[in-house]
């Protein structure tokens, strides 16, 4: 009886974790169902490199939306990826017990808020400064990637402080032993040693980054052209999906799908060569 | 009997979650192409035109709480191709029928302006067609060439697919294509926003929902006002449309003719729209 009742249990979490997986699956299947017959109507070269996104006439290029993509989220990671590991070196190496875990509870609250309040926080504030003290509209990618290093902080600060701390106490002992100062110690020995975690860190967190939607909607503007500069107004594969895709229907749907494709296969990319360089270590 | 039952369980352990996802689809599949019911009536059709056909019939079903009213978007030409199909009671649309759109009835609820916005501290008060057009065509990108102030100008537009940008462009732009680089907003609501905050942006949104925050300009020397669109000398405007298969009869026909009826009106008014006595059938 009692073996009967163990195995319905096992059967039932298998179950379980198998319908998981089957969401995961029909997902995939469903986006790349929908976007594939439009990107080989269009062809794949024209889709991805062509300058022109007008559905209204047929002309369907994101590529002026993947370079928006790669530049906000560049220019997330300088500004973010910084700040990032002085606060996890600042919490694993230098903050007494008490701030460290005021400090750790704080920014898991930061990646508690919402994103929507995060774009219209940007909206609000950080237009408006861009606006009046640096020119243009202040829709901009320079107020995405500020909205977008603030959102990442996050995500690269607890992983990256979590490979640091499990450096075994030897390495930090050994090198001040052999007479090393305490920063020629993190910046010779932990951080070299914390490498791979660190570096996985931040891939995660430009994952993050290149994925997020709603904040980046707001602040970005939106336009579908190559941006001159950091100044000007971009557009993002996540926001040509976000904002077009309440009035779309036909071929213009199945391109909101096709660019989902696209984004799928990045973000598979990065959290791939995530894992990658966690297990090489 | 032994490999038997554990070969019957390997299938289970296959064939259950297999089983689970395909409830899943079917009740997803389901949803999504609910067919319309005897119990309610169903408008489908332009999200210009939704969220008046909501006030309308939120109104209705107090009076009448026998009726449940479902309105959906999908766009002006979905909402004629579902009445057309009868997959909805009523179409909604925001544009008039094309010349393909034949063997239709439909009857015009109202019509909406369309007012072109500046920030209320812009100097800039009238300006022509063609400015409009070269101004959203890239071709004028700077204030002062309009008489203003020396400024470039932020042109923001709706994104492709809105309603209120289509009216826009077949109104205004006339084949003339909208300068990509010009900022998309994906609602009135922040293209007002928008243009409120920033002293050298221009955008467009409906007549109704102009504030004090923003100044409507002139067009041809013609204000956006209510008579101006009822009189037919501002052009922005466009009519709101119910689309229907045949002649109403029934249900369906109460309905409208309490869309049309003084109180109809009244309710649409108050939301900023535009109606006139005359509405009627066509």
């Amino acid at each position: 009886m009692n073996i009967k009742k163990e195995k319905n249990l096992r059967r039932a979490f298998f179950f379980i974790a198998l319908s998981t997986l089957s969401v995961l699956a029909i997902i995939t299947l469903f986006i790349f169902f929908e976007g594939i017959p439009l990107i080989n109507k269009v062809g794949v070269f024209k889709f991805l490199f062509g300058m022109k996104w007008a559905p209204s006439q047929g002309l369907y290029g994101i590529f002026p939306m993947i370079i928006g993509t790669l530049s906000v989220t560049l220019g997330a990671a300088l500004i973010g990826v910084p700040v990032a590991l002085c606060v996890s070196i600042f919490l694993t190496e230098f903050a007494p017990k008490q701030i460290r875990m005021f400090m750790r509870s704080t920014i898991q609250l930061l990646a508690g808020i919402p994103s929507v309040v995060y774009g219209f926080w940007g909206l609000t504030f950080i237009v408006p400064f861009i606006r009046d003290y640096l020119g243009g509209p202040g829709l901009s990618i320079l107020a995405g990637s500020l909205i977008l290093a603030i959102m990442i902080l996050p995500t690269i600060i607890s992983i990256s402080e979590v490979s640091l701390l499990a450096l075994p106490g030897l390495y930090k002992q050994g090198s001040l032993a052999l007479g090393a100062t305490h920063w020629q110690t993190i910046w010779r020995v932990l951080i070299p040693a914390a490498k791979s975690g660190i570096m996985a860190a931040i891939i995660l967190g430009i994952g993050r980054a290149i994925g997020e939607t709603m904040a980046v909607i707001m602040v970005l503007g939106n336009a579908v052209a190559l941006p001159n500069s950091i100044l000007d107004p971009a557009r993002t594969l996540t926001t040509n999906i976000g904002i077009e895709m309440g009035y779309a229907s036909g071929d213009h749907q199945q391109a909101l799908f096709a660019t989902g494709i696209v984004l799928l296969v990045m973000i598979m990319i990065l959290n791939s060569a995530a894992q990658y360089i966690v297990r090489k270590k | 009997m032994k490999t038997n039952r554990k070969m019957l369980k390997k299938r289970n352990m296959i064939m259950r979650p297999l089983k689970f996802s395909l409830l899943l689809m079917i009740i997803l599949s389901n949803a999504a192409c609910r067919q319309k019911s005897n119990l309610g009536l169903i408008l489908a059709g332009s999200t210009s035109v939704q969220p008046f056909a909501e006030t309308l019939s939120e109104a209705y079903m107090v009076l009448h709480s026998e009726i449940t009213i479902d309105v959906q978007g999908g766009g002006s030409s979905a909402g004629i191709m579902s009445a057309q199909t009868d997959t909805a009671d009523i179409g909604m649309s925001s544009r008039n029928l094309k010349d393909d759109e034949v063997g239709l009835w439909s009857v015009e609820i109202a019509k909406d302006g369309l007012a072109v916005i500046v920030h209320s501290k812009n100097t800039v008060q009238n300006l022509t067609l063609s400015q409009v057009r070269d101004i959203y065509a890239g071709v004028i990108t700077n204030w002062k060439e309009l008489g203003g102030r020396d400024a470039k100008i932020h042109v923001i537009t709706r994104e492709e697919g809105s309603g209120t940008r289509s009216a826009f462009e077949g109104l205004l732009m006339d084949k003339t294509e909208i300068d990509p680089r010009s900022i998309v907003q994906d609602s009135n609501g922040t293209v007002r926003q928008l243009v409120g905050d920033d002293i050298n942006a221009i955008g467009y949104i409906s007549l109704g929902l102009v504030n004090e925050k923003v100044k409507a300009l002139k067009l041809e020397g013609v204000s956006a006002t209510r008579e101006n669109v009822i009189n037919g000398t501002y052009i922005l405007s466009r009519p709101y449309l119910f689309v229907l298969k045949s002649e109403p009869v029934g249900e369906v026909k109460q309905f409208i003719d309490f869309c049309l009826s003084d109180e109809g009106r009244a309710l649409l008014d108050a939301e900023g729209l535009i109606t006139t006595d005359k509405g009627g059938a066509q």
